[in-house]
């Protein structure tokens, strides 16, 4: 997995100690979690259904109307798809990064720090949320069905693109949240901000870019490249033009804009790691 | 009286001690407020006037909506999780036994909360929408106070959902799965992700039935001066008539759990 890789590590094989420790933690998670059968029931089907309300709200949008932004509704539910789908991964994998700054608060990324194994792994699988598949599933459901409804011209490049814009996706959100956990090192408190980004981006991209401002659509794609995810790979498998006036070929760039938004994210989570002062009590 | 005076200025000023956190929250709500706010632009634009609202009024029921996030618990009431907490460590038997009754004083701590959440969370993306979008503003003066009426009932509908969540802990142990089902339910039947105007037929009546709506969609009809004359007696005798029966409820849930329920702890 990619962002054990950039964990700041110098002993040999960081990759395979982290990716060892992550399954380790996020198996005796999973162990814990089914504990109270019944909750977990309870909080997959929310996840679940969480992502479904989201998907019912544009069902109820195109009760209304027959296209919007110029979009019809299976082009909508194929961005809302890509990105649910992408989104889900980095979720499931990622997510409980996002407790850091509370950590950070009660003083136990101490108790991280003594452990034998990369930080990030630990702070990643730390109350691992199996629920979390409940989106990706989702997701999933709606793109196979939005792929039903449409009429794309395949090609041997649209089909390659298919599956890769959903990792690459993952793996974008995935260096968003990482960065977020980063900077919970300085702000504790504001978790809050990292959302606007991961389930904020993940609201923006189910949409076409035609119905955002273009400062809008600018700012994902050369500020936060959330557009990376799923708009520019996608308009490109629909046959549409790409936003912010982006040529074809930009649509074959996730990956390296994937890898290219892992520096700054690996920096950043270096840098916070080594700027983490204990709480005093 | 004068006790849950002092708890709900507490809750005010523990909640105002979060600066980071609030100035987080409000960015998040004026983020999510652009996305939500450009898609209604799209949707009005296809069908002017749908849901019997104008453009700006579509656009204000918006901002509306991200500046009562936090102040109506419309994604989480902001008591439940330390309710629960307590339940899970048995530190709420020490509850049961202060010479305060254990609903009221966090009814108190919640409307404290409540008033800082629409000062330092609401007052913000509201500013910031106006700027940037066309809103439909209350043409007559009265309609403000008449709004800020309805969101301390919506406010206190949300409490007594939130308490009843909480007290589910009672039984369950683990409340994660209880309160992720209200946090949902209050996402989608109170009008956040959608108005309640523009569900069709019987889930439509459903929705505007249901307690949740009384914490955004009928506040923001106040607003929008869609509830007025009798109309606007009848919106809060609709929330004052959820707020009754919720909060009996979770006085029967109470007094049962206090009865009945082995208390954890060791």
């Amino acid at each position: 997995m990619a962002e054990t890789a950039q964990t700041p590590r110098a002993e040999p094989g960081p990759l395979r100690e982290g990716l060892r420790a992550y399954a380790l933690i996020a198996a005796m998670w999973i162990r814990s979690t089914m504990a109270y059968r019944f909750s977990f029931a309870m909080t997959l089907f929310a996840n679940f259904a969480t992502t479904a309300f989201d998907f019912v709200v544009i069902l109820l949008m195109f009760s209304h109307v027959r296209g919007l932004g110029g979009f019809s509704f299976a082009e909508v539910a194929f961005l809302y798809g890509t990105s649910c789908t992408a989104f889900g991964l980095a979720d499931l994998a990622l997510g409980q990064v996002s407790r850091l700054g509370r950590r950070v608060r009660d003083g136990t990324v101490d108790l991280l720090l003594l452990r034998p194994a990369p930080v990030l792994a630990q702070v990643a699988a730390d109350k691992f949320a199996l629920r979390r598949i409940g989106r990706t599933a989702q997701g999933l459901i709606v793109l196979i069905w939005s792929l039903a409804l449409l009429d794309i011209a395949w090609t041997p490049a649209k089909l390659l693109l298919l599956p890769l814009m959903v990792l690459t996706g993952a793996l974008i959100f995935g260096a968003v949240m990482v960065a977020g956990a980063a900077f919970q090192f300085w702000a504790q408190d504001g978790a809050e901000v990292v959302n606007a980004f991961t389930y904020g981006g993940n609201t923006l991209l189910q949409y076409p870019p035609s119905v955002f401002a273009q400062d809008l659509v600018r700012g994902v794609v050369y500020g936060v490249p959330l557009a990376f995810v799923n708009w520019v790979p996608a308009l490109y498998v629909l046959g549409r033009d790409l936003p912010a006036g982006l040529p074809s070929w930009a649509a074959f760039c996730p990956p390296l804009v994937a890898a290219l938004c892992w520096i700054p994210a690996g920096l950043a989570w270096r840098v916070g790691l080594r700027s983490y002062r204990s709480t005093g009590s | 009286m004068r006790l849950y005076a002092v708890v709900a200025a507490g809750g005010f000023r523990r909640f105002a001690t979060y600066r980071v956190a609030t100035a987080a929250g409000v960015f998040t709500n004026t983020v999510f407020g652009f996305v939500l706010a450009y898609t209604y632009v799209a949707l009005w634009e296809e069908r002017p006037g749908l849901g019997g609202y104008d453009l700006p009024e579509a656009l204000a029921y918006v901002w509306i909506g991200q500046a009562l996030l936090a102040a109506c618990g419309l994604m989480a009431g902001g008591v439940e999780e330390e309710i629960i907490e307590r339940i899970r460590t048995g530190d709420i038997a020490l509850d049961l036994h202060r010479p305060a009754d254990l609903q009221l004083w966090w009814l108190s701590v919640s409307l404290g909360r409540a008033a800082f959440q629409l000062l330092g969370r609401g007052v913000a993306p509201m500013i910031v929408g106006a700027l940037a979008f066309d809103l439909a503003l209350p043409e007559h003066p009265l309609t403000w106070p008449a709004f800020l009426l309805s969101v301390v009932l919506g406010a206190v509908v949300s409490f007594a959902i939130w308490f009843l969540v909480a007290l589910s802990a009672f039984w369950l142990m683990d409340g994660a799965g209880v309160v992720q089902v209200a946090w949902l339910s209050g996402l989608f039947f109170s009008g956040m992700l959608l108005p309640l105007n523009l569900f069709p037929g019987a889930l439509g009546d459903l929705a505007r039935a249901l307690p949740w709506s009384a914490m955004l969609q009928v506040p923001a009809d106040v607003f929008l001066e869609k509830r007025t004359g009798w109309g606007l007696l009848e919106a809060y005798a609709f929330q004052a008539g959820w707020a009754v029966l919720l909060l009996a409820g979770g006085r029967l849930l109470q007094s049962v759990a206090a009865r009945r329920v082995v208390v954890q702890g060791g």
